[in-house]
């Protein structure tokens, strides 16, 4: 988790049932209630960087030959696979979680 | 933003009498409390209200930042942001009006932000009507906002200044809505007493807006963030936040006295802070009223007395938080009351303040016959001979003949 720029205050000098205020970073990433994840041909795949402008999360990470994507953060909307131009993207069942 | 009050600046208004209409009184009010950013949308019956207000900071009487927004949802947002931000906020809406600025409108309450609004009461929508009424301030009644009624000019300038310092106390921190009755009210024009600048600074002190919530990037916090799932620790912590919000409520009815007590300690006006008894100790029986229709009840109650009516009124100013205590106590002093309502309750078929009154009576543990009357809707009037009526009935009114239908007062006029 990226560290803030500065450190959090102490929230216990204020009343805890007053509003509701975050002090912790939650870990809750998109990933967590994917139910389709994108998975990529690497053939298929020409580096356009279209899923990479596209994608809501901004999960799309760029490797040598190809992009993939980080599944911690993707939330498995589908919209890469929707605008790629090569239909080198292909969503598939999460199972077994 | 600055949010610290500067003596020597251009006061708002000059302390003495003016002779103004309702809705110039409260932006007179606003002025004096010094808000940092003032965002209101005009509608009618409130549309001099922000003229006024306009106008005040355009002569440079009062420094805020006049906030130009599309509509009363955006007004309601930007000023939350403000009030996060630490500055003293204003708006007045009313009617559709307020229809459109509910999601942030509910919101408010919950992230206990000190706002201070004027409702100018107007009937809703549809028929179509641009006039006076209260149903949109009942319809809003559960939104967590406090509700205070004023009855004359004089108390909206009063009431608006001590909204500011009610919203603000620490054992309250919620927003407050200051309702004064659209047409009668906003448009009455009558003298009002000024009070001077520097005795309202002391009064109110500096703002403490956002010691609990802030957009500060001294203290970064999530604001307002989900409580969770949807099982076991999420609604644990919503519960959390909505008990305290219900005692902020509760807590408001002690501070609405001590600041009414000192207000009329500091200006010499003693404005009744919940309930205002009005000829009530040696009543049979007894009107209740709420807001500006009260003048012209006691003038029928006076009129009964000179006949030899043992008739007396309460009146209710504060009905968000709903003064249990103080309602039960004036409602143990008589055998009848008839309840008059400036708004409908459809689901009950009478008024939602005949509905409260039955509530509070069950905690005195007497049955006593009650009638539901319901007037001046779309600005009807409701005049001393209403009134008059509403007291025969009252006084006629018999255990075990309860009526089921509310009685309207100005069908036949």
């Amino acid at each position: 988790m990226q560290r803030q720029s500065r450190d959090l205050f102490d929230a216990s000098t204020i009343p805890n049932d007053l509003a509701p205020i975050a002090t912790v970073l939650s870990g809750m990433l998109p990933g967590d209630w994917r139910s389709l994840r994108p998975l990529i041909d690497r053939l298929k795949c020409v580096k356009c960087g279209l899923c990479w402008l596209y994608c809501p999360v901004q999960c799309v990470i760029e490797k040598p030959r190809w992009f993939d994507f980080d599944l911690a953060v993707c939330k498995g909307c589908g919209v890469c696979a929707q605008e790629c131009p090569h239909r080198a993207i292909s969503m598939v069942e999460e199972t077994g979680r | 933003m600055t949010i610290a009050a500067d003596a020597t600046s251009p006061t708002a208004n000059r302390p003495g009498s003016v002779v103004c209409e309702g809705n110039e009184a409260a932006a007179i009010g606003v002025g004096l409390a010094r808000p940092d950013v003032v965002a209101v949308y005009p509608i009618t019956p409130q549309s001099s209200l922000v003229e006024h207000l306009s106008q005040m900071i355009a002569d440079g009487r009062l420094k805020a930042s006049l906030m130009n927004v599309e509509g009363e949802h955006a007004v309601l947002c930007g000023l939350q942001g403000v009030a996060l931000a630490g500055g003293r906020t204003f708006t007045a809406t009313c009617g559709p009006g307020i229809a459109f600025m509910f999601e942030p409108y509910v919101r408010t309450p919950g992230l206990r932000l000190p706002m201070v609004a004027a409702l100018v009461t107007r009937d809703l929508l549809s028929p179509q009507c641009v006039w006076g009424g209260q149903q949109d301030a009942m319809v809003v009644r559960e939104a967590g906002w406090i509700q205070m009624y004023c009855e004359t000019v004089q108390e909206i300038l009063d009431t608006t200044v001590m909204a500011y310092k009610i919203a603000e106390h620490r054992d309250v921190m919620l927003p407050v809505n200051v309702c004064h009755d659209g047409n009668y009210l906003s448009f009455g024009v009558t003298r009002v007493e000024v009070p001077d600048q520097q005795t309202v600074d002391e009064f109110l002190g500096p703002p403490a807006i956002n010691w609990h919530i802030a957009l500060d990037p001294e203290r970064p916090m999530g604001v307002d963030p989900l409580t969770g799932g949807a099982g076991g620790v999420g609604p644990r912590t919503f519960v959390r936040y909505r008990k305290s919000q219900c005692r902020g409520m509760q807590n408001a009815l002690k501070v609405i006295r001590e600041v009414h007590a000192a207000w009329g300690e500091q200006f010499g006006r003693y404005h009744a802070p919940l309930i205002e008894e009005y000829r009530l100790d040696d009543a049979d029986y007894a009107l209740v009223t709420i807001g500006s229709m009260t003048g012209a009840a006691k003038d029928a109650i006076d009129l009964e007395r000179d006949n030899g009516e043992a008739v007396g009124l309460i009146k209710i100013k504060t009905f968000r938080p709903f003064p249990l205590e103080a309602m039960t106590a004036a409602l143990a002093k008589v055998k009848r009351v008839g309840i008059v309502d400036r708004a409908v309750s459809f689901g009950w078929n009478s008024g939602p303040v005949y509905q409260e009154t039955l509530a509070a009576l069950y905690r005195t543990g007497k049955s006593i016959p009650t009638i539901s009357f319901i007037g001046g809707l779309a600005g009807a009037d409701i005049t001393v001979e209403h009134f008059s009526r509403a007291i025969a009935l009252t006084r006629e009114a018999q255990c075990g003949r309860v009526a089921n239908e509310p009685v309207w007062l100005n069908e036949n006029d």
